[in-house]
């Protein structure tokens, strides 16, 4: 008997074990603080325009106040027609996206048809409810399927929103005003990428845990435009001069040479059948 | 500064502050709830409708924690749909109270949501159930979230028995704009859900289309 999918149907009723955990945890540090997890501060938005869907993000990933990553993929893979951005925790978002493209994709050579995307929230939802916050993932999905286009968010406790226009991360609120200034229904796709190009570009602008680029995922029924970059930053590194020191630069004070003492153990030969 | 590269808000689970109210009257039941779903200090989601379907003639109206509310009111569309089946008939509205009020009771210290349960069965007409904590009480009207303690005055004052149900959506639409102007975490729109044997009507009032009152 084969598993239909892999998606192991939970136990029912609600589990708590990890909250018990993870208070239990918190008691064993010294200061009574838990280690705080790496958060990419980010500004994502997402649009539903005409003929589908424009997600945005912008690139910059950072370890406290050092910019770890200035060209960081915030718009995760999760099925040909279903791209979802990630804010929160960098570990979590990843994880989480992966492991929903796995699963969607075993169900996509089971069934013979691309998912839908209210099939991928649910499945976030339900996933993200069991761990009761302690998942720090913020995520926008966006998709067309055959039922039309949809945009979600999907709150680390679990708590799911469908709207036509939405952003998330450190920098939504500057993001939020832009849209909520310029989005109308049924735009057309240069105006919804613009729009969605000008949220971005207010969060970078306004929250110091986003900046360098601006990537773009348009969805449509025809097929994914994954444009990255679509706008670079102004701020380009323009180094003056080169960091590669040249051959001599350090002397050398003196030098010994330790010939290795080999034998031969064990000789094979294997003839080739070159015919 | 960098450090703390995110806003608390975004790491604090996000609450439906909130102001339902369901009424019932002589042949069905009226819902109202406002839009507004905060996290911290900051609106979420502006538009979010509060009241949702446990099956074609019940719906329940969610207050408290967002996704506890919208977890257990999913938890208890898909038990309905197995117990409908099951008897082969609609179900009675006392039996979706009944799961709901289950699921509060058996979680009550795991759980932050309080749901309104109302609807129409040809049983008993028209009910109204309140769940808060795992109770089940039958009430002519009930009013529940954030935003009902400014009210309370208002809705036991003004009710009558015996009201029609446009008399009914006047009251829930009143109550709810009076509660949506004191109380900060309710706003938004107001939606609407009229119930009774031939249907169920769903209805979006828009902010300005809201009665006023004498200081506006």
């Amino acid at each position: 008997m084969a598993l239909s999918t892999v998606l192991e149907t939970p136990g029912a009723g609600f589990n708590f074990d990890n909250a018990a955990r993870n208070a239990a945890l918190e008691g064993l540090f010294e200061g009574g603080q838990t280690p705080k997890p790496l958060k990419t501060g980010t500004t994502i938005a997402g649009v539903v325009f005409k003929d589908g869907v424009v997600l945005g993000a912008d690139t910059r990933a950072t370890s406290s106040e050092v910019v770890a990553d200035k060209m960081c993929a915030k718009i995760h893979y999760i099925s040909p027609n279903i791209y979802c951005c990630g804010a929160g925790t960098a570990a979590d978002t990843e994880k989480t996206t992966d492991l929903l493209s796995s699963n969607l994709t075993i169900f996509s050579l089971n069934s013979g048809r691309n998912p839908r995307v209210v099939m991928a929230v649910n499945i976030l939802q339900d996933m993200l409810y069991r761990y009761h916050g302690q998942i720090g993932a913020n995520l926008i999905l966006g998709g067309v399927d055959c039922t039309g286009n949809h945009l979600y968010t999907v709150g680390p406790y679990g708590d799911v929103d469908k709207v036509p226009y939405l952003a998330m991360g450190s920098g939504d609120l500057a993001a939020l005003g832009i849209l909520e200034d310029g989005f109308k229904h049924d735009l057309e796709l240069e105006k919804a990428k613009e729009l969605v190009r000008a949220a971005i570009h207010a969060g970078i602008m306004s929250d110091l845990g986003s900046g360098n680029n601006i990537d773009i995922c348009v969805i449509t029924k025809e097929g994914v435009d994954y444009i990255r970059p679509y706008q670079e930053s102004v701020y380009k590194d323009d180094r003056k001069m080169k960091y590669k020191y040249r051959p001599g630069t350090t002397a050398v004070l003196t030098e010994k040479v330790v010939p290795l003492k080999l034998e031969v153990v064990q000789e094979t030969v294997q003839k080739m059948e070159t015919a | 500064m960098l450090g703390e590269a995110e806003p608390q808000w975004l790491s604090e689970e996000v609450k439906t502050g909130t102001t339902i109210i369901a009424i019932e009257f002589n042949g069905g039941v009226v819902l109202g709830s406002d839009s507004r779903v905060s996290a911290g200090a900051s609106v979420v989601n502006r538009v979010m409708n509060k009241l949702s379907p446990l099956h074609d003639k019940i719906y329940c109206a969610l207050s408290g924690s967002a996704a506890d509310a919208q977890t257990i009111a999913e938890m208890v569309n898909y038990q309905l749909d197995v117990h409908s089946m099951e008897i082969g008939e609609d179900p009675q509205v006392r039996s979706a109270a009944n799961l709901v009020r289950n699921i509060s009771y058996k979680y009550k210290e795991e759980l932050s949501a309080h749901l309104i349960v109302a609807g129409w069965d040809k049983r008993a007409g028209g009910q109204v159930f309140a769940t808060l904590n795992g109770l089940l009480t039958r009430q002519p009207f009930a009013v529940g979230g954030s935003g009902s303690s400014y009210v309370y005055g208002f809705v036991d004052a003004e009710y009558r028995k015996g009201m029609s149900k446009e008399d009914c959506q006047q009251f829930v639409v009143n109550t709810l704009s009076l509660a949506m102007n004191r109380d900060g975490s309710s706003g938004g729109v107001a939606y609407l859900v009229s119930i009774d044997e031939h249907g169920t009507e769903e209805k979006v009032i828009l902010g300005n289309d809201l009665p006023t009152f004498f200081d506006q």
